[in-house]
């Protein structure tokens, strides 16, 4: 790994020149909003955001993606033999990436990525990207990432960290795909043999600003069937949930999805769409049977999956990268730091647990 | 990378209604190349996503038998919207499967043991496909007692009829057959529930004696008591799961029971494994 500096006028004259190998995506303002787009020629990332409604995760993982596709015309020798679409993985680069959300990406990846099945199409998109991170100096009340496994200056599932200081970034880079990018961008400065100690000094900084955090020490050790059956949580927590399914659209490391078929003309797709677990219809039998058939056990299910099974499954702390999207934008204030430090201190003996203010 | 949602090409060989109301129709499949059979090799208990173009998929246990050759039989129940479709295809539809998914019955745990399966409507699919394995020549010494109780509303109901009738005819079977009931004065089998005739004719619980049990929840809530009473302990009872699923292969989300998927870590459990999940099924 090495740190070099890029100065904020040597800025723009990089991105133009990555324009020729990589496809550009970064955060803008779109109406009140920021988002991260595509960024056609001559515009740029605004690298003073805060951080984006949607998460960039659908530059990897699409809401709505064709996976198969197939003739539906008899005079064709291959009518109704589905085949992968033709798409080409073009190599992009998300710019101003902030560290939950790059590090999300490693979370979800043990959902898409297992020794039985590899689903091509996420990754595909994953191995063609390169994270340019932005590190946090400025964070949210609801931020909560240090005690999620991740952080402010955080570089997991980044190529390239950057560091804003005044005038210049610095950059730690951390992969061959960084190494890659930087060249093509002509970075090279030197930062100084300093740059990890200002670094280091900078992280602390931030880490001390991050004011909220969930208590998750005791959920490897919690019994999942009392958990499962604590309904001192459970029914309070969903008394008040209306399963629009908000947290799971905005959520870094939701991955559920849906499959279905459309006809257009003389063909056919087959089409993943994200789904949530919020909806009745996710878990619906065709015969009228739902296993999931109350509001009560959909939440459960969510809050149980990010902080119990996933938990107990993948021995790597929580489904939750501490963005804190679900908390600012749940129409009912579901708060996970307080369904997480009810679940981490739940007693099943006295049906008792901490509720803490968040 | 292999990519685990691409179907294989098939084409619909014979379509045989199989009940009297005419829901349950046994589809059989033969591949449009040779080379995928070969890929779709398959054990006893596991089930393949069913798959028409322009309608969708559909998860659905295999009910031929890895020793029989050839093609691939399945036995759906019209109920959604792609089996109500399914059941207006015709012979020679080209359409397609895939899979082989999820784990299976635990056939070498079985090897040199006594096996009881109980099962009860259209749930007998995986199990038709259990008792053809078992009977092959090759594979029939390596069980010790079969049993198998299976059970309709009616006559008509029941599945696969002259293979039962083969099977009842057998001695290295013991075959018991019940409907709830009929007017048919000459009914040479019981009348009853499954779980009745399961209290009567299913061996007491050993150590070397397993049960297979596959039906209606119904019949499942009443049918566990029974084999409490005679014995079976919870890791000895085998039962085969079914829920919405979409990918198969773990990764959707929707048919898990806690943190195992039914679609990949099941549809095959012991009931000491289910009651260690939350009943989300």
């Amino acid at each position: 790994m090495k740190v070099i500096k890029i100065d904020k006028k040597d800025w723009t004259a990089g991105l133009e020149k990555l324009r020729g190998s990589y496809a550009l995506i970064g955060p803008v303002k779109e109406k009140f909003y920021h988002t991260f787009k595509t960024l056609e020629p001559g515009r740029e990332p605004d690298m003073a955001y805060a951080n984006s409604r949607i998460t960039p995760k659908y530059v990897i993982y699409p809401q709505s993606e064709v996976i198969l596709k197939c003739s539906l015309d008899e005079n064709d020798s291959d009518y109704k033999i589905f085949k992968e679409p033709d798409k080409e993985y073009q190599s992009k680069v998300v710019l101003g990436i902030r560290p939950c959300d790059a590090d999300s990406f490693s979370v979800v990846r043990r959902n898409f990525d297992t020794e039985d099945y590899k689903d091509p199409y996420w990754l595909r998109a994953y191995e063609t990207t390169t994270f340019v991170g932005l590190a946090c100096d400025s964070p949210c009340p609801t931020c909560f990432c240090t005690s999620a496994g991740s952080g402010p200056y955080n570089d997991a599932n980044m190529d390239v960290l950057l560091v804003d200081n005044g005038d210049h970034y610095l950059a730690k880079v951390l992969t061959e795909k960084g190494e890659s990018l930087v060249s093509a961008a002509g970075w090279n400065d030197n930062a100084g043999d300093d740059a990890a100690d200002r670094i280091e000094k900078k992280k602390t900084e931030a880490e001390s600003r991050i004011q909220s955090r969930v208590n998750t020490e005791n959920l490897a050790g919690q019994s999942l069937l009392d958990l499962y059956e604590a309904d001192t949580i459970w029914e309070k927590e969903a008394f008040a949930c209306i399963n629009c399914g908000t947290c799971t659209y905005v959520c870094p490391t939701c991955w559920c999805f849906d499959v279905q078929d459309e006809v257009h003309g003389k063909e056919g797709y087959r089409i993943r769409n994200w789904d949530s677990c919020m909806y009745p219809l996710f878990t619906l039998h065709a015969a009228g049977h739902n296993p999931r058939g109350t509001k009560l056990d959909r939440l459960r299910q969510r809050f149980m999956h990010k902080l119990k099974y996933y938990v107990d499954k993948y021995e790597s702390g929580i489904q939750c990268t501490g963005c804190g999207r679900c908390i600012r934008m749940c129409p009912v204030n579901i708060d996970i730091r307080r369904i997480c430090n009810m679940m981490n201190s739940y007693d099943p003996e006295s049906c008792t647990c901490e509720v803490t203010a968040s | 990378m292999e990519n685990p949602y691409i179907p294989y090409p098939v084409r619909i060989d014979e379509i045989k209604t199989e009940t009297e109301d005419k829901s349950l129709k046994t589809f059989k499949f033969v591949f449009l190349n040779p080379e995928d059979e070969e890929k779709f090799a398959y054990r006893a208990g596991q089930f393949a996503e069913l798959s028409i173009p322009g309608l969708g998929e559909i998860p659905i246990g295999i009910a031929s038998s890895p020793t029989e050759k050839g093609f691939v039989k399945f036995t759906v129940f019209k109920t959604g919207k792609v089996t109500s479709y399914l059941h207006s295809m015709k012979e020679g539809d080209i359409m397609g499967i895939r899979g082989p998914l999820g784990n299976w019955y635990p056939w070498e745990t079985l090897e040199g043991k006594n096996v009881v399966i109980i099962g009860g409507g259209f749930a007998f699919t995986t199990l038709r496909s259990s008792i053809i394995y078992m009977l092959d020549p090759d594979n029939r010494k390596k069980f010790k007692d079969i049993h198998v109780i299976y059970g309709a509303r009616s006559p008509g109901m029941l599945l696969y009829k002259e293979e039962l009738e083969n099977w009842a005819a057998r001695d290295d079977l013991n075959m018991h057959i019940t409907v709830d009931s009929t007017n048919d004065p000459e009914w040479p089998h019981h009348t009853g529930f499954v779980p009745t005739i399961s209290e009567q004719e299913a061996p007491s619980g050993t150590d070397d004696t397993y049960a297979i049990v596959c039906g209606p929840p119904v019949m499942i809530k009443f049918t566990q008591p029974v084999l409490d009473k005679l014995g079976y302990s919870e890791d000895r009872i085998i039962m085969s799961l079914e829920n919405r699923m979409k990918c198969g292969i773990g990764m959707c989300g929707r048919c898990n029971i806690g943190k195992e998927f039914v679609c990949k870590d099941g549809p095959v459990f012991t009931l000491q494994q289910l009651n260690h999940t939350p009943k989300e099924y």
